[in-house]
């Protein structure tokens, strides 16, 4: 059990948290950054969505890693992430079809997230399943972190709401407040990683 | 044979009969030596034939795995699509899907007809679940239905295109068929947050009472940009997706033309807005049913 924790494999897990952000620090998986983060919900989903699916597929190409012939290798990634994507979109369209309805915008953009093709290239083809696994749910909880930020923002800022709920008051309103339409632009998701970009390379230049 | 060998201290590997005394590279002494054992089989993972087969059999698996599923999951993926597809129709017609059982109510409740030759038939085939190339071929379906407030309606299918991929919703139009009564619209793949929000309740309710045709005849129900609808006939669009609401309003203008013949009543021509001539085909159509 303690070998399952240890340290190296720790640190698997918690660098691409804040150190090693896949956003923040690697700049990947900007494009979807963008796309999904006007609200907060489908931020989670997507989030959560690219854990799941970085984890697993990291294990398999882990498994497969001493097999693969490297002139294919991302070929074969593409492939693994590519059939484990739709098979997984098809199980829940079949068994959970209001969950899949959900999702259904960001099948293709799970598929084609560099932060995948970056875990799968960097980590897994170096490293067995276990760390590769910790990796990938590291990435993913990392990226998903970066979303809800942005997401958080832009919905608050641009709607007034979070998760569809009102939460600026009607006092403010009648004052004269006004939601901030710029935030529902996909620019501003930009503007708003680079923020998140200054503020954590700002901390962690302290830290170092 | 040579055996492979790869010294510890400088990394290097290099081919020998038998264990050498010494690295011949950096002069090391045999205890940093060590044999490298082939991989597997021995299989150079490197070599064109390899890397051809595992590519063919990689696709091949692939492919089977996902026709299995494929194949396996149809029948309960078209079961789904269907029973969300009647609720879609239910939704338009003021029913809240999640808490009714769909399949109950809409057997209940709606009648799938088709329009022809100036009337309503029964239809007899199997239920539809997308309706774009029926439209084209004037193959013309229309719900009749009773609305969760018990009135009588008539759900017209619609069909368009957003941003990025296909739009459909369902209107429903009360017995005179000139006003709204609710609609349902929904998107294969509009930007969440922004275009995918014609997908919710609040857009699809300002829809409810709007007129559909106009004194000209024509069809004058339209989508305008958020927080721009004043006329009677105008409804507020999304922010930040105005192409997606303009495939909105696009689609509701093509698709209640294309009825026209049915919700102004028969023979009269669309243009015509003959009073007397559409209250004539009204009874008509109502002594039929």
């Amino acid at each position: 059990m303690s070998k399952l924790f240890s340290n190296e494999n720790k640190a698997a897990f918690t660098n691409p948290l804040s150190m090693d952000n896949p956003v923040t620090v690697q700049v990947l998986g900007i494009c979807s950054a963008l796309a999904v983060t006007s609200q907060l919900k489908p931020a989670i989903v997507m989030g959560l969505s690219v854990t799941v699916i970085t984890a697993f597929s990291n294990v398999i190409i882990s498994l497969l890693r001493k097999t693969i012939p490297n002139r294919i290798r991302i070929i074969v990634q593409l492939v693994v992430v590519a059939a484990l994507v739709t098979i997984v979109s098809q199980l829940l369209k079949a068994y959970v079809y209001d969950v899949s309805v959900q999702l259904s915008v960001y099948v293709g953009l799970i598929i084609t997230n560099c932060i995948l093709m970056g875990r799968l290239e960097a980590f897994a083809m170096q490293n067995g399943p276990w760390p590769s696994f910790l990796d990938g749910i590291g990435n993913g909880l990392g990226y998903a972190a970066i979303l809800v930020i942005v997401g958080f923002v832009r919905e608050l800022l641009g709607f007034g709401t979070l998760l569809g709920y009102n939460v600026i008051p009607q006092f403010l309103y009648d004052a004269g407040y006004k939601n901030n339409g710029m935030m529902v632009m996909p620019a501003m998701s930009l503007i708003i990683v680079g923020c998140v970009i200054w503020a954590h390379r700002s901390i962690n230049k302290e830290k170092k | 044979m040579a055996k492979k060998f790869i010294c510890e201290q400088c990394g290097q590997t290099f081919e020998a009969a038998s264990m050498p005394d010494k690295c011949p590279i950096c002069g090391a002494d045999t205890s940093k030596m060590k044999e490298v054992k082939s991989k597997g089989k021995g299989i150079n993972t490197n070599s064109n034939v390899y890397t051809v087969v595992y590519a063919s059999v990689m696709v091949i698996i692939v492919a089977f795995m996902l026709a299995f599923v494929a194949s396996a999951l149809k029948e309960t993926q078209d079961a789904n699509v269907a029973n969300d597809t009647k609720g879609q129709i239910l939704t338009a017609l003021g029913y809240d899907k999640a808490t009714i059982n769909v399949a109950e109510v809409y057997s209940e409740k709606v009648q799938d007809n088709l329009f022809v030759d100036g009337e309503l038939k029964a239809y007899e085939g199997d239920f539809n679940t997308t309706y774009g190339s029926l439209i084209k071929n004037g193959e013309l379906h229309v719900f009749t239905a009773t609305t969760a407030q018990d009135e009588k309606a008539y759900v017209i299918p619609v069909v368009g295109r957003g941003l990025w991929g296909g739009l459909w919703g369902y209107i429903a139009v009360n017995e005179t068929k000139d006003k709204v009564l609710g609609t349902y619209f929904y998107h294969e793949s509009e930007t969440a947050g922004l275009g995918a929000r014609i997908g919710e309740k609040w857009f699809q309710d300002q829809f409810i009472g709007k007129p559909i045709f106009g004194e000209d005849g024509n069809v004058v129900l339209t989508v305008v940009k958020a927080g721009a609808a004043q006329a009677e006939n105008e409804v507020d669009g999304v922010t930040g997706a105005t192409l997606t609401v303009n495939g909105v309003s696009a689609m509701v203008k093509d698709g209640l033309t294309a009825y026209a013949k049915f919700l102004s009543g028969g023979e009269c021509p669309a243009e015509a807005g003959n009073e007397e001539c559409q209250e004539v085909e009204c009874e008509q159509t109502d002594v039929e049913q």
